[in-house]
């Protein structure tokens, strides 16, 4: 009896093991199930490179080069400010702070990871975006401008946890090398720290980055949701994840328009994928 | 320059930006807190919303979102656990076992709408469960499992070595060294990977878009196959398609959303801080 029971914990073990490979499998299969069909219909070249997005109208067009655009835009604007200050904030939870205040500082910035995104997306919008709206004296503060900043904060805890491990690991023999050379701390930070830890800081930049690009409903709320090819960060645009949230509900169950948004969905799970796999293999590096 | 000068002046700017990490945090919740204090009462929490949700409580939603959370965990939980003792205990280093790290890794970072797509496409359309609570909990569990797996194999691999060697030289078999001399010193660590990965999906919108979100269903669900109203969709739909709302109720919604999440996620991180502290080996 204590046998069988036995057996049949460590198959249920052995079965659990590989479920996480059977879902990612599993959510790429059914992403192209229903994705596939849309491709019977409309070429690739006038899906991808089109120009215009309208699904509602007829005839109708399914260009997702203005969705592309769009998360690309926001995500280079939240880079900007989430890079220099998360990796900024990671060297002084490591290297700086008095370690009586390191915990309730990482434990702040994991707060910030835990507040949910439509909270953030809701205090954007009655905050932030009417002060865009004023400072640059536009006609809607739904800019791509406040999505970065908002987008900037979510990508924040990601970017600063991995970024701190990274230095953390950093032996601490090369700082001591350094600082016995005669360098300031500062010094050594910045001349030789950073350079030992600089593939764990490119991996946490990747994961932020894989962050910011899948974040939907802050962005859905505060990015105008225009479906047209951006300019400037102060004009309204649409993710390739806010276009999935907002239309899949209007969308008829097996027309154009709802396989067209799984093959966004498709689009933005490969580059999700990538982005994992790259900050994977730069997280490996360290580790050897 | 001198260098000690440009030291100081490099930590005084690596401070600043500490602080403006840090200080959305607070700001965020103190506008919350702040406007949505006074929306709070006793109606508020146990009344169904009326008047087209311009008016009334939030019941339902709080409602929803704990069975959400509470059906997800269900599942999750005994799934990442089993999975998280296979990586630890089980496996062998070789690539079975470095795709199966790589498709954790992935698994977590899938975003959050594609798994509404995938939740969609398999459990409402292709299972047929339709727009329901099963189809919510189950989307939300995938979504929680690799956290949960990684948590679980973290507090197993904490566990010291010899532990494991003196129940198996006392002639106990593998599981049951698993079992009785490995899990118990892990299981702390395990619950506050499981809080904590709960705290953040119970806040998620977009994968129970079109799996189980309700957009307006002021009664509670009568079985595991009924929408249900969750509060991050509500608050989504209060503050952007309700056309003048007093705003008093939108704060109140999103200040009972960040009460939810926080303390949940306050209690796994105390947990886990104290525990650290407690271990002696």
């Amino acid at each position: 009896m204590k046998k069988i029971k036995e057996f049949i914990i460590e198959k249920a073990i052995f079965l659990s093991g590989g479920l996480s490979i059977i879902f990612v499998v599993l959510i790429f299969v059914f992403l192209i199930k229903e994705g596939v069909l849309f491709f019977k219909y409309v070429p690739l070249r006038d899906s991808l490179m089109g120009n215009n997005w309208y699904p509602l109208s007829n005839p109708e067009q399914f260009g997702m080069l203005p969705l592309i655009l769009g998360s690309l835009l926001v995500t280079i604007g939240s880079m900007l400010i989430s890079i220099p200050l998360g990796v900024a904030c990671a060297f002084y939870i490591a290297e700086v702070v008095n370690p009586k205040f390191k915990d309730i500082l990482k434990t702040g910035v994991e707060l910030l990871a835990a507040i949910p995104s439509v909270v953030i997306g809701f205090v954007g919008m009655v905050t932030l975006v009417p002060w865009v709206k004023s400072i640059f004296n536009l006609p809607t503060g739904l800019t791509a401008l406040s999505g970065s900043i908002m987008l900037a904060f979510m990508a924040m805890p990601t970017i600063v946890s991995i970024a701190e491990d990274a230095i953390t690991a950093v032996p601490r023999r090369y700082k001591e090398a350094a600082l016995a050379l005669g360098a300031t701390h500062w010094q050594a930070m910045y001349k030789v720290i950073i350079v030992a830890a600089a593939p764990g800081i490119f991996a946490a930049v990747m994961l932020g980055v894989g962050r910011v690009i899948g974040e939907t409903m802050a962005v859905m709320m505060i990015t105008g949701n225009a479906a047209v090819i951006p300019h400037t960060f102060l004009e309204p645009v649409r993710t390739l994840t806010a276009t999935i949230a907002a239309e899949m509900g209007e969308s008829i169950r097996g027309s154009n328009h709802y396989y067209a948004l799984f093959v966004v969905g498709i689009i933005l799970f490969v580059i999700t994928f990538i982005i994992n796999l790259l900050a994977d293999i730069f997280l490996h590096r360290i580790k050897k | 320059m001198n260098p000690k000068l440009s030291q100081k002046i490099a930590f005084t700017v690596l401070f600043l930006s500490a602080l403006i990490t840090i200080l959305p945090v607070l700001l965020i919740i103190a506008v919350i807190v702040k406007n949505g204090i006074s929306a709070i009462s006793w109606k508020f929490l146990t009344a169904a919303p009326t008047n087209g949700m311009r008016s009334g409580g939030i019941f339902p939603a709080i409602v929803g979102t704990f069975y959400l959370a509470l059906g997800s965990t269900a599942i999750s939980l005994p799934l990442g656990v089993l999975g998280g003792i296979y990586l630890s205990e089980y496996s062998k280093d070789n690539l079975f076992t470095r795709i199966l790290k790589l498709g954790i890794i992935n698994l977590a970072g899938v975003p959050s709408i594609v798994y509404g797509l995938f939740g969609l496409s398999l459990f409402v359309i292709y299972l047929k469960f339709g727009v329901s609570l099963i189809s919510g909990c189950l989307t939300l569990a995938i979504m929680e499992l690799p956290s949960i797996i990684t948590a679980t194999r973290a507090a197993l691999n904490s566990v010291p070595q010899s532990f494991r060697e003196v129940s198996l030289s006392l002639g106990a078999t593998k599981w049951q060294t698993i079992r009785y001399s490995v899990l118990p010193h892990a299981l702390p660590g395990i619950i506050t990977g499981a809080v904590l990965s709960n705290a953040r999906t119970t806040g998620e919108t977009a994968p129970i878009l079109f799996t189980v979100a309700a957009f307006y269903l002021p009664h509670l669900p009568s079985s595991v196959m009924d929408q249900v109203m969750a509060l991050p969709y509500h608050l989504y739909v209060i503050s952007t398609q309700i056309p003048g709302i007093n705003k008093n109720i939108t704060y109140g919604t999103a200040l009972v959303l960040i009460v939810f999440t926080l303390s949940l996620n306050l209690f796994g991180i105390i947990l886990r801080t104290y525990l650290r502290r407690q271990k002696k080996w």
